[in-house]
């Protein structure tokens, strides 16, 4: 990576306690340079006591989120070109979840509504069973398939006005989660499935606004599968079947 | 100031529709209200029928109509949204209704003049 001489300005959350504040700090600019390239720089050169959460840098594990001049990102693979502002970048927290320490936040919450939104494969057979033939163009694996490359960094989840405004919203990564099993042939827990992504806060509270598919890095669309949960849980109360 | 999170298409279809939403909700009481004049009250109804013949009153009826329609298209979409199989042209859809409503109230403005 080559130095470009310029600097950034960057602001960068700083929360113990409670008791949170933004920092600034001054990081040399450099081509094809990451959001988390940034945060790491800052922690290894400026302030060794900067908490913040990564894995993989490749975009695999969904741990590196966080909000980038408003606005939810995967950091590892968000580059400052595309979202610095006039060189000034503030990086924060990810929305709607509680701060452990500065950058990184609990993703309990966000996993326990998977649980609850019975976003779990329960499988109809067990290993001693032979193999269920699945065919790759049966329309319902195609739903399936176009909901399951979730890596769980809850961008969605940060980007959701009402998962900020009920905090008993289950959210679109774990509607689309239940939406992917709601189509998986294999699966034996629709019933219960449906149940729980209709209660109090399920599916039904989504307003729309698609913040979800506008942010997801993965381009997946939780609006859809989340419609895709009404129409079924619309067709189940009236008895027709799935 | 809109946070940066909402600066995209749909989320300002979503919230055209809810304050359409809720200017009509307010409106409505009051427009049965002078209805009712006719029945009860036909001379303070035609007082308020003078009134309404104001070009700042036309301009006013203009955003309403505005309003009632592009509440009712965008209704529409979020009708075929829930309902019907997915539509990946959803900022088209929004697109359209702001349009269809904009057609229908100006020349519902141009007839009044
Ligand atoms: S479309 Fe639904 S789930 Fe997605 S951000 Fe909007 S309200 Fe949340
Ligand atoms: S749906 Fe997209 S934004 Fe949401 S957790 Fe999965 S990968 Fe991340
Ligand atoms: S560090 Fe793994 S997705 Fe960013």
């Amino acid at each position: 990576m080559s130095e470009t001489g310029e600097f950034l300005q960057v602001s960068i959350w700083r929360e113990q306690d409670g008791n949170g504040h933004f920092e600034s700090f001054q990081v040399p600019r450099r081509d094809n340079q990451t959001i988390l390239d940034v945060v790491a720089w800052v922690q290894q050169q400026a302030d060794p006591t900067l908490s913040y959460r990564f894995a993989c840098r490749v975009g695999m594990c969904g741990s590196c989120a966080m909000m980038v001049n408003g606005a939810p990102r995967w950091t590892c693979r968000t580059h400052v070109q595309k979202v610095a502002d006039d060189n000034r970048l503030e990086i924060a927290p990810l929305r709607n979840l509680p701060v452990i320490k500065d950058l990184a936040v609990d993703m309990d919450p966000f996993f326990d509504k998977w649980v609850a939104a019975e976003a779990v494969f329960e499988p109809s057979q067990t290993r001693d069973d032979p193999m269920p033939p699945i065919n790759p163009q049966d329309p319902m694996r195609i739903a399936a398939s176009d909901a399951i490359e979730c890596i769980n960094c809850a961008v969605c989840y940060a980007a959701c006005d009402v998962v900020a405004a009920n905090p008993d919203y289950l959210g679109p990564a774990a509607l689309n989660r239940a939406w992917s099993l709601v189509n998986d042939s294999r699966d034996d827990g629709q019933d219960a499935r449906l149940k729980a992504v209709s209660g109090g806060g399920g599916c039904h509270n989504c307003h729309v606004q698609q913040g979800c598919a506008r942010y997801c890095p993965n381009e997946l669309n939780p609006t859809l599968s989340i419609s895709g949960l009404k129409r079924a849980t619309a067709k189940s109360l009236l008895g027709w079947g799935q | 100031m809109i946070r940066p999170h909402r600066t995209h298409a749909l989320w300002y279809a979503f919230i055209l529709h809810r304050v359409s939403g809720i200017v009509l909700a307010l409106f409505l009481p009051l427009h049965f209200y002078m209805l009712s004049l006719a029945l009860t009250d036909p001379a303070q109804l035609d007082g308020f029928l003078v009134f309404a013949d104001l070009l700042i009153v036309k301009c006013a009826e203009f955003a309403l109509v505005f309003l009632l329609a592009v509440h009712m298209f965008g209704g529409l979409r979020l009708m075929a949204l829930e309902f019907l199989p997915w539509s990946p042209r959803q900022k088209t859809f929004a697109a359209s209704a702001v349009a269809l409503a904009f057609l229908i109230s100006t020349s519902f403005f141009l007839q009044a003049m």
